[in-house]
């Protein structure tokens, strides 16, 4: 065979002379392995089947077959957020397909770099309403960066390499490949490197000189700058530039729930996570700054509150590879197009040279947010009922485990306590849902990290409404020896939901006790529910047996381990910046007494 | 909300029309009329687009458009600097006691008659958007039975081709 060792991404066309031909589900398998997979997430169907065959022969690329394309497209994703990889998921039509949407999604909102292969029936079936049709690409268009209908088996090399390269260049995101089974079936020449035809994808990198050099003299003559850093910054793995800037120009620095160990937590320019539950020295610098230094963050409205009264003093300078970013929701005053690895080092050097080796002394700013940060430090009440906090099992997990571990959270309470209370000091070390805030997400994303990075620790740190969503992964997990760990924080509810019920509709918990903690009739015991999966299932409940729980879990490398720490149902959420008013509401609250008045919107 | 003329360079390819329409309608902008076709260059096809949005959302709408790997280029034409027109078929009431009064209405505009009953002729109208309502007045005292009209149509006024620069090697 031709071009065996072409594994960097194809550009020009090839001959055909010589190619040898396969079957479109061949093409589909060769393709892969020609760019570099190593595993892919995914369960077989119907129109998907041929591929399958070819799937078992190779031996370049491990296939791990989910309980659940749920879990494969969040799998892929994890896979890709721990590794910087690309995360490849494969489901059949119809609702093998709709299954994968929530994940496509996920990944659309958070930019992971995700390809999903799915069968489609036969092209001369399309439109009859077939058995197990569905219109896939017509159902991801709002949800994929693109999407390919392949009904011809020669396509099949094209469409696949050019899916891999839209997902990972510019602003990565998931792109979807259906392609019929008639396509998989049929025999065509396989050319490789195949001609990839995208005349309206040209997505910059390079930033202008000139927006460079304007915005190092704003940074230069700034009195309050904050590095407003998203998750952008761990996309272009551009943690180690950030650095350089942000300690050549001494400015504070937050991270976004998307950016969390895209900066040390441990460096003391770090104030912490902005947003609506973000730490109050963090919130207080973007609102009172003059000048947010954003780079690969979107101003989502979680963290800017109501937009309109976000940062009212400060000028913007606003760098994101995505053009359609900038003066999206706040106008940027110094926009930058560009990868940010490319621009952080052209904007340190401009920022030196604006400043001539005087820094500029932005020491009264300093002096401010440090007494924020003495007199609001993260922290939590004891539980008001004796029972264990749910705060105190997440620090401890991040403290006998370490930065070198990967974090993937679910959705709700227990991830903003994971965004808190873990420790981050480095980029691709923290996975969670942000953007679509998919419960679900924890289980089956620290399943793929781990096949990504076996020689790592992963944790999914999950909740019991999330866990519930999920865990049918824990099969695959003991099956294909990917021992992960996972901490249920057992609230018995829907916390977060529960929280709000709390705060803003005088404590009518409607719908939310999900019954499996403590004082109620748990169902479902997840001790049990664990050991049926194969698992190491602990149960705590008292402070005193957290660390050895843990230590236990660290030591179990067989299989994989599942603790159910039941905790108080009544813990909160805090410093919380009530929906829809200004970030300058932030509510501090380490007591659990606030009294929230329903705010204007 | 200003009307603006979106001229959508694009790939010739399935669901591409259900892309830039589902956009438009995902970032909650209405298409006031729109109209596709070839281009000179095989294989690229162009799309007119009128959209009534005022000018920051309608730079949102142009940079999502943008980012849509099937679009190659967007420009917006400004009435001044460009040709626009509609197209418009209208079946018009026309019997033996007002025949002639719709053909002078019809010759006046520089129309044509493209069909004829004993009741109604159906006429072809071409210009930009004040003549074809001014058309449209001018025959509806006879009555108008049925009326299509094309989405508007516009090339940039000059020498240069929105296809330049794009056809590369």
């Amino acid at each position: 065979m031709p071009a065996e060792t072409a594994t960097a991404l194809p550009r020009p066309p090839a001959r055909t002379a010589s190619a040898p031909v396969l079957t479109g589900a061949q093409a589909v398998v060769r393709s892969l392995e020609l760019l570099g997979v190593t595993d892919v997430f995914g369960l077989p169907g119907g129109a998907i089947l041929p591929v399958y065959d070819p799937l078992m022969d190779t031996s370049e690329i491990r296939h791990i077959l989910v309980r659940h394309e749920q879990g494969a497209g969040h799998a892929a994703e994890g896979y890709a957020a721990a590794s910087n990889k690309i995360g490849v998921a494969i489901a059949t039509s119809g609702p093998g397909a709709t299954n994968l949407v929530t994940a496509i999604a996920d990944a659309y909102m958070d930019s992971v770099p995700l390809v999903c292969i799915t069968g489609q029936v036969f092209s001369t079936l399309m439109g009859t309403d077939a058995f197990q049709e569905a219109d896939i690409v017509g159902i991801t268009m709002p949800i994929t960066k693109h999407s390919f209908l392949v009904k011809d088996a020669q396509d099949i090399p094209g469409a696949i390499a050019a899916a891999f390269e839209v997902a990972s260049t510019g602003r990565p995101g998931p792109v979807l490949v259906d392609i019929t089974k008639d396509a998989q079936q049929a025999e065509a020449p396989f050319v490789w490197p195949p001609k990839i035809d995208l005349p309206g994808y040209r997505p910059v990198t390079k930033a202008h000189g000139k927006q460079i050099q304007a915005a190092a003299q704003l940074i230069a003559e700034a009195k309050k700058p904050v590095l407003y850093v998203g998750g952008g910054i761990i996309r272009a793995r551009a943690s180690e530039e950030l650095l350089s800037l942000a300690e050549s120009t001494g400015a504070p620095v937050v991270t976004t729930l998307m950016a969390r160990g895209a900066f040390p937590d441990s460096h003391e320019q770090h104030l912490g996570m902005p947003g609506m539950h973000g730490t109050v020295p963090a919130v207080l610098a973007l609102q009172e700054a003059d000048l947010l230094i954003t780079l690969g963050a979107r101003f989502d409205d979680r963290v800017t509150g109501k937009a309109a009264l976000f940062a009212p003093h400060a000028k913007v300078i606003h760098v994101d590879i995505d053009p359609a970013e900038i003066s999206k929701i706040r106008t940027a005053d110094v926009p930058i197009v560009g990868d940010l690895k490319d621009v952080l080092v052209d904007l340190d050097a401009a920022f030196r040279g604006a400043i001539d080796g005087a820094r500029p002394d932005i020491s009264e700013w300093w002096s401010f947010l440090d007494g924020l940060r003495s007199e609001f430090p993260l922290g939590y009440a004891p539980t008001s009922d004796g029972l264990l906090a749910p705060q105190y099992v997440i620090q401890r997990i991040g403290e006998l485990t370490g930065p070198e571990g990967v974090y993937a959270a679910g959705v709700g309470q227990h991830q903003m306590w994971a965004a808190q209370f873990i420790k981050y000091e480095r980029p691709n070390a923290w996975l969670n849902s942000g953007g679509a805030g998919t419960m679900g997400y924890a289980v089956p994303a620290a399943m793929g990290a781990k096949v990504a990075e076996p020689e790592r620790t992963v944790w999914a740190i999950d909740g019991d409404g999330c866990f519930q969503m999920t865990n049918q992964e824990l099969a695959t997990c003991a099956i294909n020896n990917i021992p992960i760990k996972v901490a249920i924080i057992n609230n018995s509810s829907l916390g977060m939901v529960r929280q709000w019920q709390t705060l803003f509709y005088d404590g009518r918990y409607s719908h939310t006790n999900l019954n499996t903690g403590h004082g109620s009739i748990r169902i479902p015991d997840f001790v049990k529910l664990a050991e049926a999966y194969g698992c190491l299932a602990i149960r705590v409940e008292k402070e005193e047996d957290v660390d050895a729980a843990i230590k236990t879990a660290l030591e179990t490398d067989d299989r994989p381990v599942v603790i159910d720490f039941v905790v108080s149902a009544d813990a909160m959420v805090w410093p919380m910046v009530p929906q829809g008013v200004s970030n300058s509401y932030v509510q501090y609250a380490r007591d659990h007494s606030p009294a929230f008045g329903e705010q204007e919107d | 909300m200003p009307s603006h003329v979106l001229s959508l360079l694009v790939e010739d390819k399935p669901g591409l029309l259900t892309r830039v329409a589902g956009l438009f309608a995902r970032r909650g902008f209405n298409i006031e009329s729109l109209a596709v076709g070839v281009t000179e260059v095989p294989g690229l096809s162009r799309i007119t687009v009128v959209v009534d949005v005022d000018q920051l959302p309608l730079e949102q709408v142009t940079k999502q458009l943008n980012k849509l790997v099937n679009v190659i280029k967007i420009v917006e034409l400004d009435a001044t600097a460009s040709v626009q027109r509609e197209h418009m078929l209208v079946k018009v009431r026309a019997d033996n006691a007002n025949r002639s009064n719709v053909l002078e209405v019809v010759n006046l505009f520089r129309a044509h008659i493209v069909d004829y009953a004993p009741d109604a002729v159906v006429v072809e109208v071409t210009g930009d958007k004040g003549k074809i309502d001014a058309f449209l007045r001018a025959v509806e005292p006879f009555g108008i039975r049925e009326l299509a009209q094309s989405g508007l149509l516009a090339i940039g006024r000059g020498g240069k081709s929105i296809t330049e620069r794009v056809l590369r090697g």
